[in-house]
């Protein structure tokens, strides 16, 4: 290209130079990015306004699918309210439940990496071998859970066989597996610096003034992150769920099988797995489709609010 | 529950009472209470974590009816559950589908996710910024959102729906995840490194390849070792992409349909358990602190 006269050539020819080559390294991504994200969101939009059974062609219906989930869907509510129960209970108590860990296995004077080991291992537990395992040990007839209970003369629940306390074993699973947030509040901890404790020792601070003035302030950015990533993690709780479902409610499934998932009583049906029954079993792609943009705005408002409150967790550039 | 509220309201330490040795041996002693109390809490919190194991290998060792009884302790120990699981129609399988959805997903995310996060952290350019959001949003997305959309696509256009390829090709287009935790990784190699390479006379090519690699393997291996994991764990994608199809199974998906072709058989749905969660053990035993390091390097750089 002719030089404009206001930029020396040399000068252009470098500028394009980079900007091609900076192309050239996120083009992975950028094709990535429209392909497998932009690309279906659109689609997701547009498909909320169809009818669509992925057989005959998709028929224009306006905003018929966006009435029908909000306000006529019996299993809408159950699965927002499923679903936000678990995003509340379960994030809390993984966060306590972490620190206490991770205050614990600083704590640990005697074989402590046997400890650390023990307490992360269950974190690697493939989810669905995690929840088979679960399902078989809180076994109303035959696991040994019960059966513990029984011997020491405590009252045995149904687990996952019972509404009430389905979703509660839920959260003790997903307790179980505390081993990555167990590591990141352990390597926090260690971060304090010491000659703290010793300045508020002096100045007479018990254990929980110590925690309270010194421990806490380290803390707090770990600890929204976990509250941030656990949130967007219980949006998207599906796996666990389902298959603790599934296997709880003893029905046997070969494929083509249609079963309702959220057993019993629909206590443990969330809202990804309404997302899939209603696209791929009912074959409803508009009501599918607007519930997953439902929880796309859930899930984007409450992050965006979780992330303005603490800003350093986005990493403020350079 | 309860051992969270232990472990922080847990007695305060008197330590630095110097001088008379009554004042001594009462901090010796509360340094013993002190001792036993966090090793009370450690050994029971730790039976939370290792009883699921022992009772789930305990029960896949056991005959068939006695698995349905409830007893504890195997009466004698039934090594050949682990053969009869293998010799199961599919499951051998099932493992080769989770080996190559997992290595070549593995694969093809780090040459992906090497580029991009080297320019998200290393070039200066307009509109970097946005770029790093909307990759942190991609992380947020749950994947459901945008699923019906991307299963037409393969399964109409393309007509790859019933097997793995839906799920390992767009590894090839840069995972966010890993691109997010690699830059937090690159952003720690100075920025003199570049620029000395450069004076040496590196293209940016050579420059990446044969300086910033292999000073950020463990980020690499970070990276590596969480989409190996998260491949081999996942049930979604194979649920929406090769549950029409059973040769096109993985063990995380085959599990549970496992359990219901062996209704009765705990013993045996055990031993498949601990089957597919062996692999993800054995290599955290090998790759222990690269996993760990990722682990810190999510939470505490981020």
């Amino acid at each position: 290209m002719a030089s404009t006269g206001l930029v020396p050539d040399a000068l252009r020819r470098k500028r394009t130079r980079e900007r091609l080559r900076t192309l050239g390294f996120l083009s992975p991504w950028l094709v990535g990015f429209s392909v497998f994200f932009g690309y279906p969101l659109i689609a997701t939009v547009y498909f909320s306004f169809v009818h669509y059974n992925q057989i005959e062609p998709p028929e224009f219906v306006g905003l018929r699918n966006w009435k029908y989930v909000l306000t006529q869907m019996p299993l809408f509510g159950p699965a927002l309210w499923n679903t936000l129960w678990l995003v509340v209970v379960m994030v809390a108590l993984r966060v306590l439940f972490g620190l206490g860990i991770g205050i614990l296995v600083t704590k640990i004077k005697s074989g402590p990496g046997l400890f650390r080991t023990a307490f992360y291992l269950p974190y690697l537990a493939p989810p669905v071998a995690a929840t088979v395992a679960f399902v078989f040990l809180l076994n109303p007839g035959t696991g040994p859970v019960n059966d513990i209970l029984g011997a020491v003369g405590l009252p045995a629940p149904s687990w996952f066989n019972d509404p009430g306390w389905a979703k509660p074993s839920l959260v003790m699973l997903s307790l179980w597996g505390i081993g990555d947030l167990m590591v990141i509040f352990m390597a926090a901890l260690l971060d304090v610096p010491r000659e703290q404790y010793e300045a508020a020792e002096l100045d007479g601070a018990g254990a929980w003034g110590k925690f309270r003035y010194v421990t806490w302030p380290f803390l707090t950015p770990i600890v929204m992150f976990a509250v941030v990533t656990g949130v967007v993690q219980t949006m998207q709780y599906y796996t666990q769920a389902l298959v603790a479902g599934k296997l709880a409610s003893g029905v046997s499934i070969g494929p083509g099988t249609v079963i309702q998932p959220g057993y019993p009583d629909h206590s443990t049906l969330t809202v990804p797995q309404l997302v899939y029954s209603l696209g791929f079993q009912n074959f409803n792609t508009g009501a599918a489709c607007v519930l997953s943009l439902v929880l796309f705005v859930i899930a984007m408002a409450v992050t965006t609010l979780l992330l303005r409150k603490r800003a350093g967790l986005i990493p403020a550039e350079d | 529950m309860t051992t969270t509220t232990l472990t922080t309201r847990r007695a305060p330490s008197r330590s630095g009472t110097t001088g008379d040795p009554a004042a001594r041996a009462r901090a010796r002693r509360t340094r013993l209470l002190h001792w036993i109390a966090v090793h009370t809490v450690a050994v029971a919190a730790a039976l939370f974590f290792v009883l699921p194991f022992v009772f789930v290998f305990l029960t896949s060792v056991m005959s068939d009816d006695q698995a349905m009884s409830g007893e504890l302790w195997p009466h004698e120990w039934h090594w050949s559950n682990y053969v009869t699981v293998f010799r199961t129609p599919g499951f051998l399988d099932w493992w080769k589908n989770s080996l190559l959805y997992a290595g070549l997903g593995t694969l093809f995310t780090v040459c992906s996710a090497v580029p991009v996060a080297y320019a998200l952290a290393k070039f200066r350019f307009r509109g970097r910024r946005t770029a790093l959001l909307l990759v942190i949003s991609t992380m947020m997305l749950p994947p459901q959102v945008i699923v019906i959309p991307m299963y037409l696509v393969w399964a109409q256009q393309l007509h790859l729906a019933g097997s793995l390829w839906p799920l390992i090709i767009p590894m090839a287009f840069g995972d966010a995840y890993s691109i997010f935790l690699l830059r937090q990784f690159l952003l720690t190699i100075p920025q003199e490194y570049i620029e000395s390479a450069k004076v040496d006379g590196c293209g940016e090519l050579r420059t990446l390849l044969q300086i910033i690699v292999p000073m950020a393997k463990p980020g690499i291996a970070a990276i590596a070792l969480f989409q190996f994991f998260s491949c081999w764990n996942d049930y979604f994608g194979p649920q929406v992409y090769a549950a029409q199809n059973p040769a096109s199974w993985t063990l995380s998906y085959g599990l549970e349909s496992f359990k219901s072709a062996h209704n009765v058989n705990w013993n045996l749905t055990m031993a498949a358990t601990l089957l597919v969660m062996a692999p993800v053990m054995l290599v955290f035993f090998f790759a222990q602190k690269a996993f760990v390091e990722g682990v810190t390097l999510t939470g505490v750089k981020g």
